[in-house]
């Protein structure tokens, strides 16, 4: 193998490191930038600061919150919901399945503001539904729901739940306690992968948010939009670096999960 | 009951003896599985379903009735936003099949050292918002942006296009390459090397190898990233909201109309519009690719 490793190899490699300094540089860059006492000046000529974000806390605290409560919500949702259509599914691979699979990953499929306005005009005019903060948790369930039962369908499909099912029913263990004391052990890794991309997309969830919101259930995302164009850069940046603080251990956990699976698919 | 009644029809063959208490029991079991999808089924139709049909007829409730949807289709302003964003996401979808081909391949063709920690800063951002890597571009391109210092420093010009459609563009693949480059190296992984082998045991060159084994055999994996990627681009919405660029890419459009405007009909009209043709592509992509494809973000 080595041997063949010539300009060709030297090339890809370049190649990919450029991709990798695009996608990580401006990372970076807005980290650094958020402890920068001036951007204008640099960070060496003008120093480190945590001011910035302390500013940030200050002004946008009740956004992390929010976010942060909404995305644990959408998880609870996203597994009470979602689970058991895996788990439905798994079993029962029929051309209604099939259907009930194409109609659940719908949502996906539609750009998030037109999602958004469609739930403004469905149920906008409920109550108080539209100024409470659940009004953003259902358009991220079904935003996030597809995610959840993907991961989950394909950890159940690869653990060959029917021959498990079947041992435990024929010592005469009933649907409830398969389902507990079977199925949702076996499916752990998938449930893991699929909420760690529930509560990830949620808190990074613009597009139908920024529709869904009011100024009382300003999200995250919506903040920092919101400080890209009324603050100063250095305080956008500082709330990208708290943004991206409460992200990036999420993203690293879902690929570490993910290289897990793999692997376990691997041995099997 | 179709839908139980399916659940018992597909039933897997079970090595219980199939006496009236087996027959009971599977009973039991298709209704347990119904009530399992059930609750899911009717959050889908009241917060999905039933919102999508309404907005269909919001779309109809102006002064034109169902005719808007025929009168966007012929307005100057609204056509040209919607070859744009069509253009756009086109061509974000094309450098995006090139630049994740290339490192999807070499990543899966090849092991050196590093190249986990290559392949995680590659997909990083995969969930990284839109507003957020609209924010990434100006710190990149904007007006005191790295581009434009070191234009400075190099040729005496600032060059800032953070703001353009060439912003745009580099926001949209920034987004795209994370969400492709995994499927195309997964996809490259399952290739069988022995007939590359055999290709170029024949005296093929080896950019008549990429075309004639790797290209063909990577067909389903690019079709499917490429509807993935085009509808992402179609809908995406922060990126261009936080750049405040003049190029009204449909989203942006749709917003201005509901907020703005407050032009409820036609932005439910575009909505529907838009949410019609990602859909269509992705299922369009399904069938020619097979296996599951949604957008996401």
């Amino acid at each position: 193998m080595s041997s063949r490793r010539g300009l060709g190899f030297a090339a890809g490699l370049v190649f990919l490191g450029l991709v990798a300094l695009f996608l990580i540089g401006p990372v970076v860059l807005s980290l650094l930038a958020g402890l920068t006492v001036n951007y204008q000046r640099g960070i060496i000529a003008s120093g480190v600061t945590l001011a910035w974000v302390e500013r940030v806390l200050d002004l946008y605290a009740h956004t992390i919150g929010l976010s942060v409560g909404i995305a644990l919500a959408t998880l609870g949702l996203a597994l009470l919901l979602g689970v058991p259509v895996a788990y439905a599914l798994a079993r029962h691979p029929g051309r209604l399945a099939r259907l009930a699979k194409e109609a659940l990953v719908m949502p996906v499929a539609i750009p998030g503001i037109a999602t958004g306005l469609a739930l403004i005009l469905a149920w906008g005019a409920v109550g108080g539904f539209r100024s409470h903060w659940t009004f953003i948790l259902v358009g991220h369930v079904l935003f996030t729901l597809p995610f959840m039962v993907r991961s989950t369908l394909a950890v159940m499909l690869a653990v060959n739940l029917p021959t498990l099912e079947e041992a435990a029913r024929s010592l005469g263990a009933g649907v409830a306690a398969r389902f507990v004391t079977v199925v949702l052990p076996n499916a752990a890794p998938g449930i893991l992968a699929g909420s760690l991309m529930v509560v990830t997309l949620s808190l990074g969830e613009f597009n139908m948010t920024l529709m869904l919101h009011t100024p009382f259930t300003m999200t995250l995302p919506v903040g920092l939009a919101d400080s890209y164009a009324s603050m100063r850069l250095e305080i956008g940046s500082a709330y990208t670096l708290v943004f991206l603080v409460l992200l990036i251990p999420l993203l690293v956990a879902l690929q570490w999960v993910a290289d897990r699976t793999a692997a376990l698919g691997l041995r099997q | 009951m179709p839908f139980l009644a399916s659940f018992c029809r597909n039933q897997t063959p079970g090595l219980i003896l199939r006496g009236p208490r087996g027959t009971e029991r599977m009973r039991r079991d298709s209704l347990a599985l119904g009530l399992m999808v059930a609750p899911a089924i009717a959050f889908l139709v009241a917060f999905f379903l039933l919102p999508l049909v309404l907005m269909l007829r919001t779309g109809a409730s102006g002064p034109g009735g169902w005719a808007t949807y025929l009168a966007i289709l012929a307005n100057d302003r609204y056509l040209a936003s919607l070859w744009k964003t069509v253009a756009l996401a086109a061509s974000v979808t094309a450098a995006t099949l090139v630049v994740s081909g290339v490192a999807g391949v070499f990543l899966a063709r090849h092991r050196f050292r590093g190249r986990r920690l290559l392949t995680a800063f590659l997909t990083l951002p995969l969930a990284f918002p839109g507003v957020v890597i609209g924010f990434m571009v100006i710190l990149l391109a904007g007006r005191q942006g790295v581009v434009g210092e070191a234009t400075l420093a190099l040729f005496g010009e600032r060059v800032v296009f953070a703001y353009s459609l060439a912003g745009l563009f580099v926001g949209y693949l920034y987004f795209s390459i994370p969400r492709t480059v995994l499927t195309i190296m997964a996809a490259a992984e399952k290739l069988d090397p022995s007939l590359e082998e055999a290709a170029r045991s024949l005296g093929a060159t080896p950019l008549a190898v990429v075309r004639d084994v790797i290209m063909p055999g990577l067909k389903g994996p690019f079709i499917a990233a490429g509807a993935i990627c085009f509808a992402t681009a179609m809908g995406a919405f922060g990126t261009a909201f936080t750049l405040a660029t003049r190029i009204d890419v449909l989203p942006m459009v749709i917003y201005a109309e509901f907020t703005v405007g407050a032009n409820i009909a036609v932005a439910a009209a575009l909505s529907f519009l838009l949410g019609a043709i990602t859909w269509l592509v992705l299922a369009a992509a399904r069938t020619a690719a097979g296996g599951t494809v949604a957008a996401a973000g």
